[in-house]
């Protein structure tokens, strides 16, 4: 017994030194940062493009965003299976281009990319090129020669210009010659105001990027208008009028032509799938400068997608509510129905809050034990009961978050990160308690299941706890090392302190 | 204010911890395959059987639902009976019918259950609602114990069991368990029972608790421990130790019951015997494991171990004759 004292010693010790030291060492030595500073917001952009191939070889090309407005690249990746694929340099951007002999079904080719905007910064300098007239019928020139007369009349630059442009064209009613020539472009409003501010003598382009929006997916490329008013570029939302760059824009593309050229193809798609998630600043800029220096970061969380991450920084807390139901249940002694129960409880208060998440769980425990009594005087088989005990929490959850939402209390509806089979299970247990050691039984043990939730769900809703796990996942192993020493401490448990006091009085 | 009593004083009066029990008691005596000799109470009454240690007499098994109404046929001349689950644990899911009112059943508290009662009880039984980890189960049906009439005021609606505490084939502490109003009949003490401790060396009565305070007399019947002298100790002790060899276990608890006609009679076994006979006996466990060891180190026999024990843990001065219910009742 001795033996395996020292033995579990020895090993346990092996471990904490082993997480503490690593995460030493990714704080010295690669900067990583043991406190939670500044965040960023990191943006996934997965690009999809999809054709149908027709006859003869196949050449796909992308312009890359070359990082305007301040956006930085973390990392990259292209996806090409049975592709020739490279990157080249073509003007002051870059290009990737995937090419193929023949290909016989519709195909997608998918560029994936992280990036944030370190800075906001504004578009730089871009060359101003001389105005060629746009071709035109006759009585399209007339319509836009009036419709230019009349705009100069009420504007003070070009840039007012432009923006009344822009109202013109978007007001339900237009006048006369802007709905003519909306009608007989047969194309975007967007084309009609280049031609229209060419035909003004005033040099413009389209600037297309990616409406950032969390969670969309099968996004596709906007365009921004962007003019040069003699000194500047000036930016302009085409339907809104707004000037500027708006935050939430990812500029892809500046300038003419397309940003997809797809030859030996056709009905080309270019979507976008958006994630957004965030991480300490300094973790981005350390990503940023030695992601390549560094096979341990490789190794880290970050080296997964982000939809995964995200799905690890909860998996990664877990072992931290394990601990605190192992130190409640060997240091201190409080009862718990089973050893799971509590941590999952705390999961769902992760995602409920606190007050509401006890509020639900209260309320639909309760009724559920009262629904279970019934249940109980049908003299039906276990496995029935708790089946029935299941669909009845299943109800029961659709009816709380249906009531509330008719309340307006949209925060009920989160009853569903409620796992159910643990309420079940929960319910089943208790009143199985109830029947066989009296309701003060299941006091005893529904609460210390509760404070131990409410305890774990304190713990893991620290910021700090959250960013440790996710950032210094070796420390986990240091806690397996704590736990397995704790698991064999002899000692009394606080609450055998309270159990025996009155043994003291003996002689 | 919680009072709290320092682990250091807890340390010197060798009370024994749940941790420390799991660990350096449980964990290092019982090999876990040796387990289902003691949780499976079919296989503990072959085992003891084969040994000849008395065990209560087994009726009938059920296996399967569709047995209940052979059963229930082949009990008819059964007036007195108890159904039990074959893995059940802490005493749960216990039946006792102590006589039939026509076609009804009486039961130990007095209460009168119909046959569907009888029978949806059976059926919970096999679903595995009183077992260990809520697996499918068999119910047993066994005679009901007639017990020893000398013990019959200490015990109200219930029967009185004695728990002794062997380690490594040494009996180390015992106490009585004495079933209260409070306890609905059933012997356990976080219920309200009587846990009466028992001196190792003559079967003397050293202590009385309920609900963690010293008591004199049973609250129900009125009877008084203090005069309580178990007949028979030698057989019980020797039932208990034999125990011990019968299942391979290091530490385990023994139940036993009095019989008025066949004696002890063994009535469980317990892998992981609680805390609470250390309250009863007002005296830790600790000193007198270690006492244990160097006994079940020493001893030749199996006689020559009980010899040892009855002669180191005999304790001549009863706690309750010295501070006769000083302590304020803190039933709660």
């Amino acid at each position: 017994m001795i033996a395996s004292k020292a033995k579990v010693g020895i090993v346990a010790g092996a471990m904490i030194l082993f997480g503490l030291s690593l995460t030493a060492y990714k704080v010295v030595r690669l900067d990583l940062p043991l406190w939670p500073g500044e965040s960023r917001e990191v943006w996934t952009i997965e690009t999809k493009i999809s054709f149908q191939p027709s006859d003869g070889p196949v050449d796909v090309e992308l312009e890359l965003p070359s990082g305007l407005g301040g956006w930085v690249t973390l990392e990259e990746h292209f996806a090409s299976s049975g592709f020739g694929f490279s990157v080249v340099e073509q003007g002051d951007g870059k290009v990737a281009r995937w090419s193929r002999q023949s290909l016989e079904h519709p195909t997608t080719l998918y560029y994936k990319q992280q990036a944030y905007r370190a800075n906001r910064d504004s578009l730089p300098d871009f060359p101003v090129s001389e105005v060629e007239a746009p071709m035109l019928e006759a009585d399209q020139r007339a319509a836009m020669e009036r419709l230019v007369l009349d705009l100069r009349d009420r504007s003070s630059g070009p840039t007012t210009f432009a923006s009344l442009l822009v109202q013109e064209l978007a007001r339900p009613q237009p006048s006369q010659d802007a709905e003519f020539l909306l009608g007989t472009y047969r194309d975007t409003p967007l084309r009609v105001m280049l031609d229209v501010l060419a035909y003004a003598g005033i040099p413009a382009h389209t600037v297309r990027g990616i409406q950032l929006q969390d969670g969309r997916r099968r996004q596709t490329l906007s365009a921004l208008l962007e003019i040069h008013d003699g000194r500047d570029w000036q930016l302009l939302d085409p339907v809104t009028a707004a000037s500027g760059l708006p935050d939430n824009f990812f500029v892809w593309q500046r300038g003419d032509g397309a940003a997809l050229r797809v030859m030996g193809g056709r009905d080309s798609r270019l979507e976008f799938a958006l994630v957004r998630n965030s991480l300490a600043a300094k973790t981005v800029v350390s990503m940023e400068q030695r992601s390549d220096d560094f096979a341990l970061l490789d190794f880290s969380i970050y080296a997964l997608p982000v939809e995964q991450q995200g799905i690890f920084k909860g998996i990664l807390l877990l072992p931290v509510a394990a601990f605190v139901v192992v130190v409640m249940r060997i240091l201190v002694g409080i009862k718990t129905s089973g050893t799971f129960m509590p941590i999952l409880i705390a999961l769902a208060f992760l995602q409920t809050t606190l007050l509401v998440g006890l509020a639900i769980f209260l309320t639909l425990v309760s009724v559920g034990l009262w629904i279970r009594s019934w249940l109980s005087h049908l003299n039906l088989l276990l496995v029935a009961r708790v089946s029935a005990v299941v669909i009845v929490v299943i109800l029961l959850m659709a009816v709380l978050a249906l009531i509330s939402y008719k309340l307006g209390l949209d925060q009920a509806l989160t009853v569903t990160f409620f796992p159910t089979v643990i309420l079940a299970w929960t319910i089943e247990r208790m009143s199985i308690l109830w029947e066989e050691e009296g309701g003060r039984e299941v006091m005893v043990q529904g609460g210390g299941s509760l404070l131990v939730a409410v305890l774990a769900y304190m713990i893991m809703s620290v910021r700090v706890v959250e960013h440790l796990t996710f950032n210094f996942p070796e420390l986990l192993v240091s806690l397996l090392g704590v736990i397995l020493l704790i698991g064999k401490y002899t000692g009394y448990r606080l609450s055998e302190l309270y159990r025996f006091r009155d043994m003291a009085n003996m002689k | 204010m919680i009072r709290l009593v320092a682990p250091s004083t807890l340390r010197r009066l060798g009370i024994l911890g749940m941790n420390s029990r799991n660990i350096s008691y449980i964990g290092a005596n019982n090999p876990r395959r040796n387990y289902q000799l003691v949780d499976n109470k079919l296989l503990t009454k072959q085992a003891a059987l084969e040994r000849g240690i008395v065990v209560p007499e087994l009726y009938g098994v059920i296996e399967h639902q569709f047995q209940i109404d052979h059963i229930l046929e082949q009990l008819q001349d059964r007036n007195a009976f108890v159904i039990k689950p074959v893995q059940g644990s802490g005493g749960k899911g216990i039946l006792v019918i102590v006589a039939r009112e026509g076609g009804r059943f009486v039961k130990s508290s007095g209460g009168v259950i119909e046959e569907r009662d009888l029978r949806r009880h059976t059926s919970n039984i096999l679903a595995g609602l009183h077992s260990l980890g809520g697996r499918n189960d068999f119910a047993m049906i066994e005679a009901l114990i007639d017990f020893n009439p000398a013990l019959a005021e200490y015990s109200y609606e219930g029967v009185p069991d004695i728990r002794v505490i062997v380690l490594r084939g040494v009996p180390v502490m015992a106490m009585m368990r004495c079933a209260t109003h409070a306890s609905d009949g059933k012997a356990n003490l976080h219920q309200g029972a009587v846990g009466v401790g028992i001196d190792i060396g003559d079967g003397h009565s050293i202590a009385a608790v309920q609900h963690g305070s010293l008591v004199t007399h049973h609250p129900d019947t009125g009877a008084c421990f203090k005069s309580l002298c178990l007949p028979d100790w030698e057989a019980i002790l020797d039932l208990a130790a034999s125990c011990a060899e019968m299942t391979g276990l290091g530490y385990l608890g023994a139940d036993i019951v009095l019989d008025r006609h066949r004696g002890p009679m063994l009535l469980e076994l317990n892998a992981r015997p609680g805390l609470a006979i250390q309250v009863a006996n007002q005296e830790g466990l600790i000193h007198r494991l270690r006492m244990a060891e160097e006994i079940a180190a020493t001893a030749e026999d199996h006689a020559d171990r009980i010899r040892l024990a009855r002669d180191r843990f005999h304790r001549p001065d009863p706690v309750f004759l010295e501070e006769p219910a000083a302590f304020p009742s803190e039933a709660t």
